[in-house]
């Protein structure tokens, strides 16, 4: 490890500059996890080796800068992942999509050697054909603050970062600002916590600070579990620098000497990018004793969480850390009060830390700018179910769900009509075709019955059926219930089978007030977050599509769930015309001549299943 | 792999978290990236190793969910069933895969110990929807048929 004052960090940071000033074609290869999926990776070998082949001197980071090389880079997440692998070529600001090894070739012929644009690449859209990235509409109304970088920047190189204005924030804090400037212009930010709850952030570090303790602790929340959620996922990949310079300015602010970011089970990219990034820190000098020739000292490490959603809830995490079951506790003492190891701890979630550099470097007023009054910056979501496009975005707050679904992400796949869209996962509800024009904000979705939580937005269309969704989702929290309170342990399971039953047509009124009863208990009475948000998706499906469970529970027969009807018909073949069913039927549906097959009017037949049962032969069913 | 009664590789792992009781879960991580499973003798091992009562480290062990007590196929595929993929039809390809296998929601690994059938809610991977995962791979867009075309080709690379 090389030991940095500022004055030589300053120095390394202009060369950096300097070098990215110069730096002439890049080709940078989209290395998030949706893009990898789809083949990523071979693309970016394929370009190496082609390079190189073709005597193009290649080089993959900022500090092995050659004026005369193709610079070649692995970034984050574009965010539009279903037309990926895609392939972002600078300085012609050009985007390739759906890019395969054997498009590398031409790619390096014709872009890269002859300036020119291969349109059979380029996204298409109702006809029109796109260059740029951010021409395309799914761009056009987002304002990338914090995924900024993603898919522009080399994720895996600090000194790219650094060159960018990264790690300037930190400095700022760390020789420019005390600890109570630092909280200040983080409360008068009104940044609020990115992980659902909404708390304003500044307030949180303003209280440790507070706390007389010579041991606190800086703790990311990583641990993004709401299934169809991956707004972290996409910062931890694209843009850890950001996550660690967040976490390094709380630390000045309340007093802290390390840090932990716990990080999913289902993201060992994510866990490999950050363990990169710290790594690059430390070697910097950024990380450590003594950092930049200062008192202040602080290291960060990763833990990786074991696939138990509860952890996402603060004292669980702590738990979890400290190597033990991942129960959430009692409050109070709060987090602030005594978190992890009993100690005075901040516990943000990776967006809240992603938003920090921004608000230290512009300040409190920029920051204000962007947003509405009462939730200032910008949101990440995740868009994904029954949408045209799919993907990771990141509007203003305030937006409205209309511009997010129809104009962003092209409105509903295959034409059908909107119905619903789920925000805030499995602890969240759902907002309506009245909710269209809801600007999102965490006080306005509150006042509507839903939550922000971290940001999924599952949109559903007109033949999704609601209680099957809430059923989904019940299914997932009961699961993940940690089964320390009774409230959530037992309560969650007489839900689920009660939804088990309603969507199975063999509920009753009874099981829906049931339903309405049980939610307003556990909601009350549970221990933690899960638990009383577990209710939250029964509660509003039953407020806004309460004729979806009436269904299954009066006709016994849900078209969006079973398709279409069922009906009782008679085998010609097998009917030996014994009339046993026409007199067993108690509506008449049944007619025929003695000795000739008989036949079941459908639309007189009250499915009893009376003929059924009383044919010798066999011979009726139910196609 | 089964675990062969060598406690060697434990003992690396103790040690490379410094045989610190609270790095207890990242050791099991490491103990089941090796074996595929928390093989109950290395659970005792650990215990000794920590100092703490091997009832505490089953406590651990069982509260999560990607850890296993039971030896896994040599392919661990997992389905996901997040919101995103569930939406986008996820359930016909579990249970097309269950039926090929012979499979269901109590026994998820096959009698030849090649395929372990899990379920996993969200992979982040939600505009590649439904997606599934062999051993960690991410496989995108899939259907029942696909799916099925899948095991039986890592099927057939296994018979050669």
């Amino acid at each position: 490890m090389i030991r940095r004052t500022k004055l030589t960090f300053d120095a390394q940071r202009w060369k950096a500059e300097e070098a990215l000033a110069r730096e002439g074609v890049s080709i940078m290869v989209c290395a998030g996890t949706g893009c990898i999926a789809g083949g990523a990776m071979a693309v970016y070998e394929t370009l190496h080796r082609l390079c190189k082949e073709k005597g193009l001197p290649v080089s993959v980071s900022l500090s092995e800068h050659a004026d005369d090389a193709v610079h070649l880079k692995k970034t984050g997440c574009h965010g539009f992942c279903e037309i990926g692998p895609l392939v972002n070529i600078s300085p012609m600001n050009v985007i390739y999509t759906h890019v395969k090894p054997e498009d590398c070739e031409e790619i390096i012929e014709k872009t890269i050697k002859g300036g020119k644009v291969i349109q059979r690449l380029l996204f298409e859209e109702d006809g029109k054909k796109y260059k740029a990235r951010d021409d395309i509409p799914f761009y056009l109304k987002q304002q990338r603050l914090i995924l900024r970088e993603c898919g522009l920047s080399n994720c895996e190189d600090i000194w790219e970062y650094i060159a960018k204005g990264g790690y300037s924030a930190f400095e700022k804090a760390l020789f420019e600002m005390t600890d109570e400037q630092i909280c200040m212009e983080v409360i008068s930010s009104g940044l609020r916590g990115r992980g659902g709850g909404g708390f304003p952030t500044g307030k949180k570090w303003d209280s440790v600070r507070r706390q007389d303790s010579p041991v606190k602790y800086i703790v990311c929340n990583g641990d993004e579990g709401d299934p169809g959620a991956f707004m972290d996922e996409g910062i931890m990949e694209g843009n850890p620098h950001s996550i660690l310079e967040g976490m390094m300015i709380a630390a000045i602010a309340v007093g802290a000497g390390s840090g932990y970011i716990y990080v999913r089970a289902e993201y060992p990219l994510a866990v490999d990018r950050l363990q990169k990034a710290i790594d690059q820190a430390r070697d910097v000098g950024l990380l450590g004793e003594n950092i930049l020739g200062t008192e202040f000292s602080f290291d960060i490490r990763i833990n990786r969480g074991a696939g138990a959603f509860v952890c996402g809830e603060g004292s669980a995490l702590t738990a979890s850390i400290e190597g033990n079951r991942g129960m959430p506790r009692t409050k109070p003492p709060r987090t602030v009060e005594k978190g992890l190891w009993a100690k005075p701890t901040v516990l943000n979630n990776v967006e809240t830390f992603a938003n920090i550099p921004y608000i230290i470097n512009e300040g409190a007023n920029a920051y204000r700018a962007i947003g509405n009054a009462t939730s200032p910056g910008t949101k990440a979501f995740a868009l994904a179910g029954n949408i045209r496009h799919t993907g990771l975005i990141e509007v203003p707050m305030g937006t409205t769900l209309r511009e997010i679904i129809f104009d962003i992400g092209g409105g509903i796949k295959d034409g059908k009509k909107f119905k619903a869209v789920q925000i805030g996962g499995p602890s969240g509800g759902c907002l309506t075709e009245e909710h269209l024009d809801l600007p999102l904000d965490y006080d306005s979705l509150k006042h509507v019955g839903a939550i922000m939580g971290s940001g999924g937005l599952v949109v559903m269309d007109e033949d999704t059926c609601m209680a099957e969704v809430a059923r989904f989702f019940m299914k997932f929290t009961q699961k993940e219930s940690c089964g320390k309170c009774i409230p959530c342990r037992e309560g969650t399971k007489r839900m689920l089978e009660a939804l088990e039953r309603i969507v199975g047509n063999e509920g009753s009124e009874e099981d829906i007030e049931l339903l309405e009863e049980l939610s307003d208990t556990i909601s009350h009475t549970a221990l933690c977050g899960l638990g009383q948000s577990a209710c939250k998706p029964v509660q509003s499906t039953l407020r806004y599509f309460r004729e979806d469970y009436e269904r299954h529970v009066r006709d016994k027969f849900c078209p969006l769930c079973n398709g279409k009807p069922k009906v009782l018909q008679i085998d010609p073949e097998k009917c030996k015309g014994c009339s046993l069913c026409a007199r067993n039927c108690p509506v008449e549906a049944i007619t025929g001549e003695v000795k000739k097959p008989f036949v079941i009017d459908t639309e007189k037949c009250i499915r009893c299943n009376a003929c059924v049962r009383n044919c010798k032969f066999g011979a009726i069913r139910e196609v | 792999m089964l675990f062969d009664g060598d406690f060697t590789l434990t003992d690396q792992i103790v040690d490379s978290h410094e045989c610190r009781r609270e790095n207890l879960i990242g050791m099991m991580q490491d103990v089941q990236e090796h074996y595929k499973y928390l093989p109950p003798e290395v659970l005792v091992h650990l215990a000794g190793r920590l100092h703490i009562s091997p009832g505490k480290v089953y406590s651990v062990a069982t509260f999560y969910d990607r850890f296993s007590l039971e030896a896994k196929g040599k392919y661990i595929l997992r389905v996901c069933d997040g919101t995103a993929c569930h939406v986008r039809k996820s359930q016909p390809i579990l249970e097309a895969l269950q039926e090929h296998l012979g499979l269901n929601e109590k026994r998820v690994t096959s009698s030849d110990m090649l395929f372990t059938l899990e379920t996993v809610a969200c992979l982040g991977a939600c505009g590649l929807a439904p997606v599934l995962t062999v051993n960690g791979e991410v496989h995108a867009k899939m259907t029942p048929e696909k799916a099925i075309a899948l095991v039986e080709s890592i099927r057939k690379e296994e018979s050669k």
